[in-house]
């Protein structure tokens, strides 16, 4: 089983993000289960949303203790101290920043991918200049650096989920998978970690 | 492993709910929005605004007052729906008493969430376990396909025993949780469920009346009728699932077993914890140990007969209950407590976990189910597990 949580910012659209990616990956012919943290949600205030996926139906629910890969939409989350908390160091961590990864201070054996998905979203009037979506761009990185999903299956996933600017959406996500800076090559394949 | 179905999309289990009603193409919507069954209500309004479901929405200012509507609207024949959670169930409640004593087959999906105060918008089942004695008929569904398949087979027996019927799915755990569900096609669902045609409706040109006044002698047998329609209720469940199951390939019953082959020790469950517990049953049987689990899918009626059956082989019962009944314990608890009256050998455990949205874990499953396979739990009362306790 593969766990992966989403952390953003209420507006940013880290729950969407994490519906996409589970209906991409479910097109991939993985079951998947995604939820967000419960509870209300504020804009701007910090949200996490998670996403199990498996080659066997997931049967287990509640949160997860554990992460495979991170995706992390705003950069100042890292000051959170429990962001990187259960964080298995074979998985992603992908963050919306400018820097090049190894400029963000983490370990060396982490893989962490950077994309400036800000300047995406901007660049493709996504959002406002204050509140950038960055949702389907940083799934673009994902894709890119985990290998576990396509293009075009977030594509093909992303339609009932969006359906304000869904070209400028495509975009977003094609420009994050070829912007994308990974500190490591991508490994042919990722293992999928123990059930946690 | 089961195959992946091209079909499938992957959503919520509100929107499992929502496809459920058009699908049943329901005539009636009255709803008051609660969260965490909001997404239902809101997204039905939109479908009946942009006429995508040819259904008329009653938009009301009370759950109070959507019964009523409810009641008026299936009292002239209509297929009638709606949504609600916790505070809003328990407005509900003298309507659902009313809606029953009718005779209406009103389907009710509720989405389980704790009672306040002190406030909370989590999970719990507290709030339909304490509508147990309305006289509706109670499904609680493990994933939101089983809601969505709950709620048609839940219109095509409460039509045929003429009761309404709950569809429970947790808070959370189901409502707002995305995963594979199979959505069948619409002239499938036809044939599985015709229209509505009541044997007994308001028409103006054929006048009758509903819920008059009775002398104590006949009451007694209006009642005593509700509760033969609840007997023959567990028939028609088993029939319809089965036929369910013949028609898209998953079939339903009263109760499910899972490697209850031989286990010396089930673990009883009702509702979405059931697939967490059923990881912590495989972790305990790699271990060797005999344990096995009982979902309970009705409430009401209880399948006491089958219950009877399905441990006929067991010597330990650990129940585990999201909902109290305060002064006495586990709510489903009980009721295996009194199905179960003479069988000495069976000693029964009740476990209150996950009141509120505290957390249910793997491993507190096994970790309870070891003490009680090793009967370091006290048989007489309940056990409170998780949360700051």
């Amino acid at each position: 089983m593969w766990e992966i949580r989403f952390h953003g910012r209420g507006g940013q659209g880290a729950v969407i993000a994490s519906k996409i990616l589970a209906s991409a990956l479910f097109r991939e012919g993985l079951y998947t289960q995604a939820f967000p943290s419960f509870g209300a949600e504020r804009r701007g205030a910090p949200v996490a949303a998670f996403l199990r996926a498996d080659r066997a139906p997931i049967r287990v629910r509640g949160e997860m203790a554990g992460a495979d890969h991170l995706l992390i939409l705003d950069v100042s989350l890292l000051a959170l101290p429990d962001l990187l908390k259960g964080y298995r160091e074979s998985g992603w961590i992908i963050i919306n920043s400018p820097c090049a990864p190894l400029d963000l201070g983490f370990p060396l054996h982490y893989r962490v991918a950077t994309v400036d998905a800000d300047r995406i979203a901007w660049g493709l009037e996504l959002g406002s200049r204050a509140f950038p979506i960055v949702n389907t761009a940083i799934l673009g990185a994902f894709a890119r650096a985990s290998g576990l999903v396509s293009v075009e299956c977030l594509n093909d996933a992303m339609n009932p989920f969006i359906s304000v600017k869904p070209e400028r959406n495509r975009k977003a996500i094609r420009q994050a998978y070829e912007e994308a800076n990974l500190s490591a090559p991508r490994p042919f394949e990722v293992e999928p970690c123990a059930q946690g | 492993m089961e195959s992946l179905k091209a079909g499938a999309q992957v959503i919520e289990g509100n929107t499992a709910a929502v496809i459920a009603a058009a699908l049943a193409r329901v005539q009636v919507i009255a709803a008051y929005p609660i969260t965490p069954s909001s997404p239902i209500v809101e997204s039905l309004s939109d479908l009946c605004a942009q006429g995508k479901l040819q259904a008329r929405f009653i938009p009301v200012e009370s759950e109070h007052s959507a019964m009523a509507a409810c009641i008026g609207a299936a009292m002239t024949g209509c297929r009638t729906f709606t949504a609600t959670s916790s505070q809003g169930l328990a407005l509900m409640h003298e309507l659902l008493h009313w809606s029953a004593g009718s005779r209406l087959p009103i389907v009710l999906v509720n989405v389980n969430r704790a009672l306040a105060p002190p406030w909370t918008i989590f999970c719990d089942q507290s709030d339909a376990f304490s509508q147990r004695d309305t006289g509706w008929m109670q499904i609680y569904c493990e994933t939101a396909q089983e809601v969505l398949d709950s709620v048609l087979q839940a219109y095509r027996i409460s039509e045929e025993v003429l009761l309404p019927c709950m569809v429970n799915m947790d808070g959370f755990y189901l409502s707002h949780t995305a995963e594979p569900v199979e959505v069948p096609d619409p002239k499938e669902v036809d044939c599985f469920l015709p229209g509505f045609e009541p044997r007994f409706h308001l028409d103006a040109a054929d006048p009758h009346a509903f819920g008059g006044g009775t002398a104590p002698a006949p009451y007694m047998e209006f009642r005593h009728q509700m509760q033969e329609a609840m007997e023959e209720a567990k028939d028609r469940i088993v029939r319809v699932g089965e036929e369910f199951g013949r028609q898209f390939g998953r079939s339903y019953g009263l109760l499910e077993l899972y490697r209850a082959e031989n286990a010396s020790l089930l673990v009883v469950t009702s509702g979405s914890i059931t697939g967490t517990a059923r990881e912590a049953v495989d972790g305990l049987r790699d271990q060797g140990l005999a344990v096995g689990l009982l979902r309970v899918r009705f409430l009401r009626p209880f399948p006491a007969e089958e219950v009877r059956r399905a441990v006929s082989s067991a010597e330990t019962l650990l129940v585990l209950d999201r909902a109290v009944s305060y002064g006495q314990g586990g709510t489903l608890a009980q009721e295996f407590k009194a199905a179960l009256y003479g069988q000495d050998r069976l000693q029964i455990f009740s476990i209150v976990m996950g009141l509120g949205g505290a957390p249910v874990t793997r491993q507190m499953i096994e970790e309870t189910t070891l003490m009680a396979l090793e009967r370091t739990l006290d048989p007489c009362r309940s056990h409170w597990l998780g949360g700051t306790i």
